[in-house]
């Protein structure tokens, strides 16, 4: 298996969306193109960079492949050629690189059309660097209450949350990039060369870069040969100079220099259980350390960097002794740090999961709750579909993506045309045009914002009144002062009076109805459960709602009778999922993708076997109590002898079976007589009629679906040609 | 015919307590027709009315009686004509009688199919049902419904009425309603019937189903409890989005007199080697590139095909749980319905015994569905118990898709009870908060609930049909508004809020809002002093004037808006019923310039006062009233200090926006060679 590894070509995947200036976009896609294109004589430039950037290995055995990989890291350069190079072509259709979403369409909804609220927008790329602390310290146990339990170190419980969070980036935010660092350690290995700052890395990875297969396994696997490798070692003593901490702070700023802070959101993340690192220093040499790594920490925010806090902690984690200077906490925000005491290993490494993503907001929202009265809340896509991402079409020759070129062609004259301004429908016998703008204002019915319409009991709020996953508001005051505050009274109020809003929300591509339903705070000993808030549920319109059920009119309808109610009530008991969370399965089709991906991207042989979780219990369903009340029930409402009654049906066959097999009799009769082989190997299988093609594909029991084109491709395939 | 061919009746009284009604009613068979024109051209519809002074149906001819009711159309299948008919129903003067017409209506039908049972027919009535049928000459009033029921039965004919709401004067008169609703919902026993109670114009629009939609099932099979326990089941979508329609794109490229040209646009894609400029890859050298972070894994679709998930086709239940264990924001997509296969007694009884069960344990059902051989996912979902309403219906469930531990992203808030004492609600707060939620009610006890989505029809859909029917007979007119009834969707009724007005007035005062002085946004500091971007007082403003004459865009600015203050004065300028309107909207518009400068932050609003000002600036010279521009440039200039508009008059002149000259309009006392100095020279002399 090759692997296509070229990162600049997938900088693109960005702009899937038809861009509004077909130049423009040109210019962002083509560099490579041109890169490759004129690599021959480019080719001694790109040596001289890539010996010059990468020092060492890339005259290695990938030839080509490993010269577009170096280019790729000099991004920058070859983007300004091409930009020159391109002003003087213009062209009329639009490139984009050929990415189709969702290609077997396995994950496709119906429900297609895009909503800006739907789909969470990476406005921003996250660049990350984890510090984690290495310190002995680290390494010791964490307390667990139970003796059965193994003990875990806390070393291992930010190692496994970091992977196991690299897991979910690749898969749903691989545009991000994130450096792994650890501070305290025995060896060093950073561009500054400090002290007891490790910098972790694998090969054909830059120090900052996304997250790939290689980095994932190597380091879930780094507990085993950390202390012969890297070695823990703390470094703050009294006698020493360094300042680990200080060192550590200036890799990662130093690490998180590139990108534009416009347009990427930069984090330091610090795991580590020692809430007082200088509290073996003492006298001026300690109030020196601080002031030295408050102002390093200062320095990187100021430069943009927010840095966070993971503790790790068996006892209460202090962050007042040092840590809410150094993130630059005020006093309000102090208690959404600290965590509370004797937490189980379990709930600590949630905690940690949950706070490792940064939130991202979709939107920010006005809500009009009365004329006179707006305030602001943010928009959150908490529930949203995770499908596989976009795939790229290469070149089975030489695994290179393929562009594709779309053009305009009119179907009366054959004519190429630019993107067409005028669209329309025809109407009872009639051509209608509107143009693109027209269309657009057409949906504008509302002016963007959320407009409260009125309150109502929640059970007014049917199963049914659903189309698509919820959104979360939370209020902010970043803009209005005020708006938490009205949002908190409102939202108390709909708790209490048991009451959902119905509101409007004009957005301009799609406009809805929308149910609030104010959410309590809901928390756990892992933390927080459900946020407070409000969950923007899309309702239907009526033309939305089917009545299915009524097709089917009887008068003589039968209801269960009492008995039979009763015997259903000690089913319901019997197979009750007592603890049962929404989330509590992963999705087998995903996993199972990733799964395979990973393991070809790793050079495995072996195809991961991924279990799949939402198979029905069989052994708790085979427990004696619960075979007896299905067969209870069973009895109750289907009488007797109802598994006599259906196998009798199953052996007269319907008239349709005997139908099907009719035709399937003709079908391999009519087929027998041809020589298929002979017929598709001298491309005579286009003289043949559909019917004739279609008797061979029911005789071999394909679908027989489809253009005349797609079947004869349909018994090529099947024939093995 | 065709099996997915409607035969459609409409009844409708026309009588005098209908009157005020009948505007809106005309509104809704117009969308009715349009839509059929568009996705059902050969369903067929007849019109009948009652409560008209004049008779004219073929029963009255054959056998008597059946007075005051009116074939208007026999049925046919749709054209120009039912559109039009309908689009000016005849207002009559008698109080109707809807029996008759009712029969009249089955006459028809049954004249025009026969015995054959073939394709769908439907009746659909729509009355305020005040007034007493009149007593039959043999049996009760009950016995002939039951005879009519009976037919329609036998017939296969559905029933759809629309009861309006209307406020009744007398007692005696609510008897007969109460009769009339019994005798209506005595249909329901024998054949396929619905009532449906509306309000008022908003949810009339979406009381009838405008579209008809043969509904085809998900997945037909076993419901597996166990291994030996399977229930038949039928399943179907609840709920699916009706779309906005995808238009074609039109390519002008045909000659003019091609009468058969298409017009239409094909997009044709090709795949490039990004190596060699202009080679077209062919689809069968291509291989589809899976992407796992940075890196991109080629595998072809065969390989693909042997590898990939593939669940066999079975509906499994997991377990039973506490309804209260899945919160109501976990449903993720439009709703499926699960109902006993037809017919299917065991089934039935099934169903009903779970459903029943379950309601009364306050218990879901947690599924594994995989709906096709084939298909490479399976969904995991949450059935609900729904007990059916009527009599001659099974019960069922309803499915919603519950997220995968993937779709679930567990952001962290700040609890409310941690935020700072100053964003927290006082109590005083809290009471206007309360009595706000309280009053503000959309389903008060004892009416019906308003703004319900099986009533509320889709505003954009409307505005679009509307658009599409207008442009069909005039291809340049303009886009109509929304129209006035679909306002109470959008924005909140006046109606209403001016009813609350002290709660509103309460809780403005009492919630203290205002700008974060940290952040100076002028856009939403605009918003805040001038509440004016919002819906209700666009409702306000906007009022339904005269159905009849003005056609689909029967509302009219009165007011320039700041949503859409162009398309505002443009349409207060073209406005001919009254000089009034030439001069007002000239006001408006510069007083709406005039706050846009004013409330403009380093020259955010400029591009906007641009536009406006040229808009205005073109209407001027159209009205010859120069003048009224000119003047309104120089007072801007004599503000220019006070308003810091320095960089907009340089921008004017950019944009080479002068005075109006005397060559453009003959009213002007500008001369050519100073319109584009004076402002400019002002300002430099108010510099010196």
């Amino acid at each position: 298996m090759i692997l296509a590894d070229r990162g600049s070509l997938l900088r693109k995947e960005k702009k899937k969306k038809e861009p509004a200036d077909a130049r423009l976009y040109t210019f962002y896609v083509n560099p490579t193109k041109i890169l490759v294109g004129q690599a021959r004589a480019l080719f001694p430039i790109l040596l001289f960079l890539a010996f010059l950037l990468q020092g060492e290995g890339v005259f290695g055995k990938r030839g080509i492949g490993a010269v577009t990989n170096v280019v790729s890291s000099t991004w920058s350069a070859p983007v300004r050629l091409a930009h020159g190079y391109l002003k003087s072509k213009p062209c009329v259709s639009c490139f984009w690189a050929a990415m189709d979403l969702d290609p077997d369409g396995i994950f496709r909804d119906d429900s297609g059309s895009e909503d800006d609220l739907l789909q969470e927008k990476e406005f921003t790329k996250e660049l990350s660097v984890y510090l984690v602390d290495a310190s002995p310290k680290m390494f010791g146990m964490v307390a667990t209450n139970e003796v059965d339990e193994m003990g875990e170190t806390f070393f291992h419980a930010a190692v496994k949350c970091i992977s196991e969070s690299l897991k979910a980036q690749i898969i749903g935010r691989s545009s991000d990039e994130i450096a792994i660092c650890f501070f305290n350690t025995r060896e060093k290995k950073n561009i500054q060369d400090l002290h007891g700052v490790y910098v972790f890395n694998v090969a054909e990875r830059e120090l900052l870069d996304r997250p790939t297969a290689r980095l994932i396994k190597e380091f879930s696997g780094i507990e085993d040969s950390f202390i012969r490798h890297i070695g823990s070692r703390y470094w703050i003593e009294p006698a020493s100079r360094e300042n680990s901490l200080y060192n550590a702070l200036w890799v990662a700023q130093a690490l998180l220099r590139k990108g534009s802070i416009k347009n990427v959101s930069k984090r330091i993340l610090i795991f580590t259980n020692e809430d007082n690192p200088f509290g073996n220093i003492y006298g001026a040499a300690k109030a020196d350390m601080i002031r030295t790594t408050l102002q390093r920490a200062k320095d990187a925010q100021e430069l943009g960097i927010s840095i966070e806090l993971l503790p790790l902690s068996s006892k209460e984690f202090d962050v007042s002794i040092l840590y809410a200077d150094l993130l630059g906490l005020e006093g309000e925000e102090m208690p959404l740090f600290l965590t509370s005491a004797d937490e189980k290993l379990e709930d600590m490494a949630n905690q940690l999961r949950k706070r490792i993503f940064s939130k991202r907001k979709v939107k920010t929202i006005m809500f009009v709750i009365a004329s006179g009265v707006i305030i602001e809340v943010n928009a959150y896509a908490l529930i949203r579909p995770s499908v596989p991402g976009a795939i790229m079409w290469l070149d089975s020759v030489t695994n290179l993506p393929l562009k594709m070129e779309r053009t305009f062609v009119c179907a009366d004259t054959g004519a190429l045309v630019e993107q067409p301004r005028m669209h329309f429908q025809e109407f009872n016998g009639e051509m209608v045009k509107f143009t693109v703008e027209e269309l657009a204002e057409i949906k504008k019915v509302s002016d963007g914002h959320l407009h409260l319409l009125g309150f109502k009991p929640l059970d007014c709020l049917k199963d049914y009144h659903n189309l698509r996953p919820s959104t979360f508001i939370y209020p902010t005051d970043e803009d209005i002062v005020g708006s938490t505050c009205a949002f908190v009274a409102l939202h108390r109020s709909m708790v209490r009076l048991q009451r959902f809003a119905v509101a409007f929300y004009g957005s301009s591509t799609h406009p809805q109805l929308v149910a609030l339903v104010a959410q309590d705070e809901i928390i756990s000993s892992s933390g927080q459960l459900e946020p407070p808030g409000m969950h923007m549920i899309y309702l239907p319109y009526s033309d939305d709602i089917r009545y299915p059920e009524e097709l089917q009119i009887d008068a003589g309808t039968p209801r269960a009778t009492d008995d039979q109610i009763k015997k259903a009530s000690a089913l319901l008991r019997r197979i009750d999922l007592k603890d049962f969370s929404v989330c509590q399965f992963s999705n087998p089709a995903l996993q199972r993708h990733y799964g395979i991906l990973q393991a070809l991207a790793l050079g495995e042989d072996e195809m991961p076997n991924v279990k799949d979780e939402t198979l029905p219990d069989e052994e708790g369903m085979a427990k004696p109590g619960v075979v007896r009340a299905i067969e209870e029930f069973k009895f109750a409402v289907y009488g007797e002898n109802h598994d006599q009654e259906e196998a009798a049906k199953k052996g007269s066959t319907t008239e349709a079976s005997k139908k099907r097999k009719a035709i399937y009799e003709v079908a391999l009769k009519e087929s027998a007589s041809y020589d298929w082989a002979d017929l598709a190997e001298n491309g005579k299988l286009k003289d043949l009629t559909v019917m004739e093609l279609k008797n061979y594909l029911t005789a071999h029991g394909l679908p027989v679906t489809g253009k005349k084109e797609v079947l004869i491709s349909r018994i090529l395939t099947h024939l093995g040609k | 015919m065709a099996r997915n061919k409607e035969a459609l009746v409409l009844v409708v009284d026309v009588g005098p307590t209908m009157h005020d009604i009948l505007p809106d009613i005309e509104k809704l068979f117009t969308m009715l027709v349009q839509k059929k024109l568009m996705y059902s051209k050969n369903d067929e519809v007849g019109i009948v009315l009652f409560g008209t002074e004049e008779t004219k149906n073929d029963l009255q001819k054959e056998v008597g009686g059946y007075l005051h009711v009116v074939v208007l159309q026999d049925i046919k299948v749709v054209d120009d004509v039912t559109m039009d008919n309908l689009r000016e129903l005849p207002r009559g003067n008698r109080n109707g009688d809807f029996l008759d017409a009712i029969v009249v209506g089955m006459d028809m039908l049954i004249k025009k199919f026969g015995p054959t049972n073939k394709g769908k027919h439907r009746l659909c009535l729509i009355t305020d049902a005040q007034h007493p049928v009149k007593e039959p000459d043999e049996g009760s009033k009950a016995d002939q419904v039951n005879t009519i029921g009976q037919l329609m039965k036998s017939h296969g004919v559905r029933l759809d009425c629309i009861v309006v709401k209307v406020k009744l004067a007398m007692s005696v008169q609510q008897k007969a309603a109460d009769e009339n609703i019994d005798l209506l919902n005595q249909f329901a026993k024998n054949t396929i019937s619905k009532i449906i109670h509306v309000d008022g114009p908003t949810s009339l629009l979406g009381a009838l189903r405008t579209r008809n939609i043969s509904p085809v099932t998900v997945y037909r099979g076993d419901l597996e409890l166990s291994s030996s326990m399977k229930i038949k089941v039928w399943v179907y979508k609840k709920t699916a989005e009706e779309k906005f329609p995808t238009l074609k794109k039109y390519s002008d490229k045909a000659p003019r007199n091609d009468k058969f040209a298409t017009h239409e646009l094909k997009i044709d894609y090709e795949y490039k080697n990004t190596e060699d400029f202009g080679k077209v890859v062919p689809p069968e050298q291509r291989i589809k590139g899976y992407r796992y972070g940075p890196q991109v894994v080629p595998i072809s679709t065969a390989e693909w095909e042997a590898v990939k998930f593939r669940p066999e086709k079975s509906v499994k239940l997991l377990g039973f749980t506490d309804s209260s264990n899945i919160m109501r924001h976990y449903y993720m997509k439009d709703v499926y319905v699960f109902i006993p296969e037809p017919g299917d007694t065991k089934a039935i009884l099934a169903v009903s015994s779970l459903v029943r069960a379950m309601k009364e344990m306050n218990k879901v059902a947690i599924l594994r569905c995989v709906w096709r051989q084939g298909q490479g996912n399976v969904i995991i979902g949450v059935l609900t118990p729904n007990i059916s309403s009527a009599d001659n219906i099974p019960d069922s469930f309803y499915l919603n898709v519950l997220p995968f531990a993937e779709d679930v992203r567990e952001f962290q808030f700040p609890s409310f009870n941690n935020l700072p004492a100053s964003r927290q609600p006082n109590e005083l707060q809290q009471e206007a908060s309360d009595n706000l939620v309280k009053m503000l009610d959309l389903a008060p006890a004892g009416q019906e609930e308003l703004l319900k989505p099986e009533l509320t029809p889709n505003p954009v859909l409307q505005r679009f049909y509307q658009s599409l029917y207008l442009r069909s007979k005039h291809p340049d007119a303009q886009l109509p508004q929304l129209d006035a009834s679909l306002l109470r969707i959008t924005g909140p009724d006046s109606d209403i809020l001016s009813e609350l007005k002290s709660e509103v007035d309460n809780f403005r005062k009492q919630i203290e809002l205002r700008d974060n002085p940290k952040k100076r946004r002028s856009t939403k500091r605009a918003l805040l002093e001038k509440p004016s971007g919002s819906n209700e007082e666009a409702a306000a403003v906007v009022k339904a004037i005269d159905y009849h004459n003005a056609g689909p865009s029967a509302v009219k600015v009165e007011k320039i808006g700041c949503s859409n203050p162009l398309k505002d004065f443009e349409e207060m300028m073209a406005r001919r019923d009254g000089s009034k309107w030439v001069e007002k909207a000239i006001k408006e518009m510069q007083d709406h310039i005039y706050g846009l400068l004013e409330n403009s932050y380093k020259g955010d609003n400029y591009l906007n006062a641009i536009e406006c000002l040229t808009a205005l600036r073109n209407s001027c010279i159209q009205e010859q009233e120069p003048k009224k521009f000119n003047d309104f440039l120089h007072y801007l200039c004599e503000n220019q200090k006070t308003l810091d508009l320095r960089d907009f008059f340089e921008l004017l002149s950019s944009k080479n926006i002068t005075l109006i000259t005397k060559t453009e309009a003959a009213d002007s006392d500008v001369k050519m060679e100073d319109a584009k100095l004076l402002p400019i020279k002002n300002e430099i002399i108010s510099q010196e």
